[in-house]
């Protein structure tokens, strides 16, 4: 099937009583777009809106030139080239996992090579037969997941499916997950309020706020500005993306990164796999001399290239090391003792490196 | 045929059509009740419980003058060359249906609320049509409610008497039902008559309360 290149244009207004979204923004026709933002920001308006589940919705939607939505045009739901994972996956609780499968396959008209694609790559297999009731909550989202994919969708939109998991059961589905965006060849729209989710997944990255879009770009670039308020956040990081260079034999990893080469503790993984690297600021010191009579394993030069209070009486930092940014978090005391100022040069003490894999 | 006999058919087929009719309007009322937003929603519900607290006799007496010759309905009926339905089995069957609306529309409504509309909401971006929707997620998933109500709506029907009274009056085979010859056979003090049909009744009575526990039973374990 070949569809004309193209992005996603997607405008869309809706008023409700005491909430009004307004998203105009155009999305790649490739990857996973993250909306992200907190909850009662719209995220999961804006999902349902776009798979027509609120005809009150106006504005225009468009994907690879197919009109879903303009002045002239609303599709309803079930003629729209959609497909939605919920996020307490929503199966249909009378019919088997093979019957939910077949739902909207028969529907859409797929062809069976579609159905035995994603039950080998979801491992819905040994599910087949089991009812919806009897099935996990990790399990259910799988189900969930090929349930949508078997219908070959233009677009595949996903409500915070994790939400509703353990962190083991998340750890479970999320390589699924990874799957999927590699080999779904449609782009997808992910919608959380998870920014681990949205530094692992990410492509680009939509960032919402009551109801307008505050930011959107490239998801490396969105995830590393200084001046947004993930950037103020207790959990505040930079997402760097690194390939393996190799491993010793104690599982320590070494990491060509923009920032210089790196090492962390992590599975592992073949030469030259690319992942992406989650530096916490609160993890990122900085001295003006390099150290090696340190335990500190990542020492890397950098510019300071901005430094902003934060209501914590804490001071962060943006460096520049390298091609990339990365965030320390520094005392006011340390920020008086070391003089720090834009320009300077310093060495960037990184105590942990998390792989987001 | 003897009375008994003619009795019975004529209160079966007026169960079985107000039931079949009761199902097919039902279905879109409950379903409306169940799902809109409407401000009229608290009107038109209070409107389809109001013969299960209004005597019999009133609905029975509004509906004689509507369709009597001067009535609404009667003039309506007449202009279409069909006459007045008071005594006639379609009066009947009209009267029947609105005396046991609220006992159909209830079950299905309750039954229809129960449904997640999420679920509803993935089977629509799952390709399937509003209808294809009813037919195939909310038909399946309220199998108990319109079990419950078909019983409710039959069993409901077959014990009305006054509004039977009213509208269809006595008629040998036309619209004498049973709870009415029954009372014809305490009136005339044919008491071994009136036993036997009493008991009977009991007995059907009993019978689908029965079925119907057996049923809420049956699904309650299926659910766990």
């Amino acid at each position: 099937m070949t569809e004309p290149a193209g992005g996603i244009e997607l405008r869309l207004q809706w008023r409700r009583r005491n909430f009004t979204l307004d998203v105009a923004v155009s999305l790649p026709a490739q990857g996973v777009a993250v909306v992200f933002g907190p909850s009662g920001s719209g995220k999961s308006s804006l999902l349902r809106a776009i798979a027509g589940l609120e005809p009150a919705a106006r504005g225009v939607l468009r994907i690879g030139g197919e009109t879903w939505q303009d002045a002239q045009v609303c599709l309803p739901p079930h003629r729209r080239r959609v497909g939605v994972v919920f996020q307490h996956a929503a199966l249909l609780p009378h019919l088997s996992v093979l019957d939910n499968l077949r739902y909207g396959w028969r529907r859409a008209g797929a062809p069976a090579d579609a159905m035995r694609e994603w039950i080998d790559k979801l491992a819905l297999g040994p599910l087949l037969a089991r009812s919806p009731a009897t099935l996990s909550g990790g399990e259910r989202q799988r189900v969930a997941l090929g349930r949508a994919l078997v219908c070959q969708p233009r677009w595949l939109l996903l409500d915070e499916p994790l939400s509703a998991l353990d962190a083991e059961r998340r750890a479970e589905i999320l390589p699924y997950l990874e799957a999927v965006k590699r080999e779904a060849r449609i782009p997808l729209l992910y919608v959380t309020h998870a920014v681990e989710e949205a530094a692992r997944l990410a492509d680009h990255l939509v960032l919402l706020d009551a109801g307008r879009v505050r930011v959107a770009g490239p998801a490396l670039e969105v995830l590393n500005r200084s001046d947004l308020p993930l950037a103020l956040r207790e959990d505040a990081a930079s997402v760097i993306e690194a390939s393996v260079l190799g491993h010793d034999e104690h599982g320590l990893l070494r990491l060509d990164t923009p920032v210089g080469t790196l090492h962390a503790h992590g599975p592992a993984h073949p030469v030259g796999t690319r992942i992406r690297l989650r530096v916490a600021a609160r993890d990122v010191s900085v001295a003006l001399s390099a150290h090696a009579d340190t335990s500190v394993l990542n020492i890397v030069p950098a510019v300071l290239q901005s430094l902003a209070p934060l209501p914590s009486g804490q001071f962060q930092l943006q460096l520049l090391a390298g091609g990339a940014c990365l965030l320390a978090r520094v005392s006011h005391q340390s920020v008086l003792r070391l003089q720090l100022r834009e320009g300077l040069a310093v060495w960037a003490q990184i105590k942990s490196v998390a792989l987001l894999v | 045929m003897t009375t008994l006999l003619a009795a019975i058919l004529v209160t079966l087929k007026l169960a079985g059509l107000t039931t079949l009719i009761l199902l097919l309007l039902g279905m879109p009322l409950a379903w409306w009740l169940a799902r809109t937003g409407s401000r009229w929603r608290m009107p038109v519900g209070a409107l389809v419980a109001l013969p299960m607290v209004l005597p019999p006799t009133v609905l029975g007496f509004y509906l004689l003058l509507g369709m009597g010759p001067d009535g609404p309905l009667g003039q309506l009926t007449t202009a279409l060359g069909l006459g007045t339905l008071a005594f006639t089995f379609p009066g009947l069957l009209l009267a029947s249906v609105l005396y046991s609306l609220p006992f159909v529309v209830h079950p299905l409504q309750s039954g229809f609320a129960a449904i997640d509309a999420v679920v509803l909401d993935a089977a629509a971006t799952l390709r399937a049509s509003p209808f294809d929707r009813f037919v195939s997620v909310v038909l399946p998933l309220s199998k108990p409610a319109l079990l419950t109500a078909t019983l409710f709506g039959f069993a409901h029907t077959v014990g009305e008497f006054g509004v039977v009274l009213m509208v269809g009056g006595n008629i040998d085979g036309q619209t004498r039902v049973l709870s009415v010859l029954l009372y014809d056979q305490v009136e005339a003090m044919a008491y071994a008559d009136a036993h036997r049909l009493a008991a009977g009744l009991l007995a059907f009575s009993f019978g689908m309360l029965l079925v119907m526990q057996w049923l809420g039973r049956r699904t309650a374990l299926v659910h766990d």
